[in-house]
């Protein structure tokens, strides 16, 4: 994992320098002189050669420290680390409605292989697949907040985030994100537990279980357990997605998280709050495929073997 | 008789109940800002213009503020913190402010010259211990001129300037005033102070969520009676994105947006929202390369370009929401004066002054032009570049465009035409903040701001432009200061010296529960007078 990091903090350092833009120009105004730009560049370290910053920031970062936003002065931390929980909010929410939908959608167009209910569950998974998800947002925001005036249109509650309750002041402000962050994800597990499933009742062992008169139910136990650890797989990669390539739906319905945060710091060439974020996203992304590797193994004893 | 008594005595409380609560209970406005963040709460904002609307004029006052309450006619300065203020006759550079006495922060403090001279080192002196970098860096460079300020005694302040500078009103006026006693009671920490801050303001902050909401409430010992909120509470929310904005509006979770996208208006005006829109001392204008060898450098291709343009067509493609210019400032402008050279559209005299230097059908003239796809002030850029350029092609002028992100885009304008990275445009296309002589007028065309030291992008340099320049510096009599700077816009329009485009209207759309509101022509406002009808 370690040189996984290493890796990713080079990569989301030198992205963020070689962009075009300056993070000045979120702090000062246009007509600041070019001797008040270059004391300003001093004060942030940004006058420095690319390589003494990075090691600079490498060197804070091994001592926990994230720096300071140059747009708004806080710390990256508290910033990155307040965003990341929303999402991990919005993102587990669509998670809980994508993949136990996905995976019965799957199940039942793989078990109905061929026929209308299968075709009709691929159109629907292809569809997921396809639609733009902020545009989706936008229309069910018209459909639902605009028009019918049932769920609001953003924001994470009447309070924001700080003020979280599960209750359904709060609650209602997830739906819309939510769903509509939660599509893609269905069709993806849709399509593959189909897949799975398909070609698992098709292999000879499924064939053995019901020469031994195994009851139907207990067949597709056996089908799950031996799909689980490939969908398992798809549904960690997944959620990684949903933390950190949220950024469309998280600007559709403004949601505090680190999309949004993430968005606004390109805007800014924040690059404090740009390599923070970055760096939090990636690694969470690199832990979840560690707990995916080592769960898969639990579940399934051939990866252990091998 | 004793219950018929009693029954007057309750009637007569729940009456009084009723009227207080209807004094008191004057609603809650929410604003969904275009801002990504709430603007810096300290004192002297970020966030540019919206920054200043929203967490300056509302939870702190400057020494001179700017007067918000009519909507008919521009805006000017008006005493503030300060009653009074006059240059020493005998030394230009002198100053002298006498402060209003018997303010308060919201802290309870009171206002002193010491707790202005504390301001000022803030902003100036890294050496104090109140030095903020975030607060200098916003703004230091809007008060250029002061060299040097004192405490004269406890209401009267002393600022000295590096040379006669009849300006420092309308630099004073960008300085927002806070509390010293709450910096002290916060630890002196500036991070402390952005959760709980105290200025002088109408307004005090009362919640703040960083990237979510700020939630404002009356100062109902605010010095200015007339500025004292109607409103119980004002909410800003940010929401930097078009279709979010205009969607928590229609759906009831804001009442009031900034900045609609026009194409939501049609949408909105049906749902009976309103758009409320009013003239800004904002500019939409080409700037021009006068380097040499620049086909600016000819007077004739400037004014045929400016008059290849028609701005009413533009409207149009803006659903109305522009103001088409005149010249460089707005029509309406106390410094528009009364310039030769008709900013309007012929094309027919377009052609004849391309023609008279030598362009024609088959000796085209090509061009390069620096634009964005998006940006503080742009409007829509690239429909209304494209207009331009379908527009020039009819003088017989190509303009090629290099379209670049906004915030490189600044760079470039702070990089000038020179500059090996606008690779070889001479234009460049900008929006700007035109409230005070030196954004207005000086910035784009001093010869000591030649780009990189200022943003005269187009290295314009002209011996009677500067002597008009430190003829405004120098006259200290408004009303005369006012007639120099109508003789300096005369020139800019008759000379042609940008291509004059539009002037935003700052277009908002609310409820039309928002009551009171008068849209100032200005790029602060005024919340005082608001309140919301049930």
């Amino acid at each position: 994992m370690l040189p996984v990091a290493f890796g990713v903090s080079v990569v989301c350092f030198m992205l963020v320098q070689i962009a075009p833009g300056d993070p000045l120009t979120a702090i000062m105004p246009v007509d600041a002189t070019a001797e008040q730009q270059a004391a300003m560049r001093a004060a942030y370290g940004l006058d420095k050669p690319v390589p003494v910053q990075y090691l600079v920031w490498v060197g804070n970062l091994l001592q926990g420290d994230m720096g300071r936003s140059i747009a708004t002065g806080r710390p990256v931390a508290a910033e990155v680390f307040g965003a990341v929980g929303n999402s991990l909010l919005l993102a587990a929410t669509a998670a809980l409605i994508a993949f136990p939908l996905g995976s019965f959608l799957g199940f039942l167009a793989g078990y109905f292989r061929d026929t209308i209910l299968d075709r009709a569950v691929t159109a629907v998974s292809i569809t997921g697949v396809s639609v733009p998800n902020y545009w989706l947002g936008i229309v069910l925001v018209i459909v639902f907040s605009v028009r019918l005036g049932w769920l609001p249109s953003m924001g994470a509650g009447p309070g924001g985030s700080q003020d979280w309750h599960w209750d359904w002041a709060h609650v209602r402000h997830l739906v819309l994100p939510a769903a509509t962050l939660a599509v893609v994800p269905v069709g993806i597990v849709a399509r593959t537990v189909r897949a799975l499933a398909g070609d698992i009742l098709s292999t000879d062992f499924v064939q053995a279980l019901h020469a031994k008169g195994m009851s139907r139910i207990d067949v597709l136990h056996h089908v799950a357990r031996n799909a689980a650890a490939t969908a398992l797989s798809v549904m960690g990669l997944q959620l990684g997605y949903l933390l950190g390539g949220s950024i469309l739906i998280e600007t559709v319905f403004n949601w505090p998280g680190s999309g949004f945060l993430l968005s606004n710091a390109i805007f800014q060439r924040d690059l404090p709050l740009l390599q923070g974020t970055i760096l939090v996203l990636a690694m969470f992304f690199v832990g979840m495929n560690l707990v995916v590797d080592v769960a898969q193994a639990a579940i399934d004893p051939r990866i252990r073997r091998s | 008789m004793l219950h018929f008594r009693n029954g007057l005595a309750a009637l007569a409380l729940a009456a009084a109940m009723l009227g207080a609560q209807g004094a008191a209970a004057q609603g809650t406005l929410r604003i969904g800002m275009t801002a990504a963040d709430i603007p810096l709460t300290t004192g002297q904002t970020d966030q540019g213009g919206e920054g200043m609307r929203f967490m300056g004029y509302t939870v702190y006052d400057a020494l001179i503020n700017w007067d918000l309450s009519s909507a008919d006619k521009p805006s000017v300065l008006v005493p503030g913190l300060a009653t009074e203020w006059a240059v020493d006759p005998e030394d230009n550079t002198k100053w002298t402010f006498r402060l209003r006495e018997g303010v308060t922060f919201h802290d309870g403090s009171p206002l002193d010259a010491e707790t202005v001279v504390w301001n000022l080192d803030k902003l100036l002196d890294e050496s104090a211990e109140q030095y903020d970098p975030r607060q200098a860096a916003q703004g230091k460079s809007r008060i250029p001129a002061v060299a040097g300020y004192r405490a004269v005694d406890e209401h009267r302040l002393e600022i000295v300037t590096s040379e006669p500078d009849a300006t420092l009103p309308y630099q004073l006026a960008w300085i927002m005033i806070s509390s010293r006693a709450n910096w002290e009671a916060q630890g002196k920490d500036w991070e402390k102070v952005a959760a709980h801050p105290s200025g002088t303001g109408p307004w005090k902050l009362e919640t703040f969520v960083p990237r979510e909401r700020a939630e404002l409430v009356p100062n109902t010992d605010y010095w200015d009676a007339a500025r004292v909120p109607k409103l119980d509470r004002l909410v800003l929310i940010p929401l930097p994105e078009p279709n979010a904005r205009a969607a928590a509006l229609m759906s009831g979770q804001v009442d009031w947006i900034e900045a609609p996208a026009p194409d939501t208006i049609p949408a909105m005006k049906g749902n009976g929202f309103v758009i409320s829109s009013n003239a800004l001392p904002h500019n939409w204008t080409w700037h021009l390369s006068r380097l040499e060898g620049s086909p600016w450098n000819d007077i004739n291709v400037r004014k045929a370009a400016n008059l290849a343009i028609d701005r009413e067509a533009m409207s149009a493609l803006l659903g109305g929401l522009m103001i088409p210019a005149a010249g460089f400032v707005t029509p309406g402008s106390q410094w528009f004066g009364t310039p030769e050279f008709k900013v309007t559209y012929d094309i027919e005299a377009a052609r004849a002054l391309m023609a008279e230097s030598g362009f024609g059908p088959d000796n085209r003239l090509k061009v390069k032009a620096l634009i964005s796809p998006s940006g503080s002030g742009q409007m829509l850029p690239l429909p209304m570049n494209e207009f331009i350029q379908q527009s020039l092609a009819e003088a017989w002028i190509d303009v090629e465009f290099m379209v670049v992100e906004w915030n490189q885009m600044i760079n470039l304008w702070r990089a000038g035409a020179a500059d090996a990275a606008v690779e070889g445009a001479q234009s460049i296309n900008f929006s700007y903040f035109i409230q005070d002589p030196f954004t207005g007028f000086i910035r784009h065309l001093d010869c000591n701001l030649i780009a990189p030291n200022g943003t005269n992008w187009g290295h314009y340099c002209d011996d009677e432009m500067q002597a008009l320049f430190d003829r405004i510096k120098t006259t200290f009599d408004p009303a005369e200061q006012d007639e120099v700077l109508r003789r300096t816009h005369e020139k800019f329009v008759n000379e042609a010296l940008f291509l004059m485009v539009t002037h935003d209207v700052a277009p908002r759309a609310m409820s039309p529960r928002v009551q009171g509101y008068v849209q100032a022509q200005n790029w602060y406002q005024n919340f005082s007078s608001i309140t919301m009808a049930e």
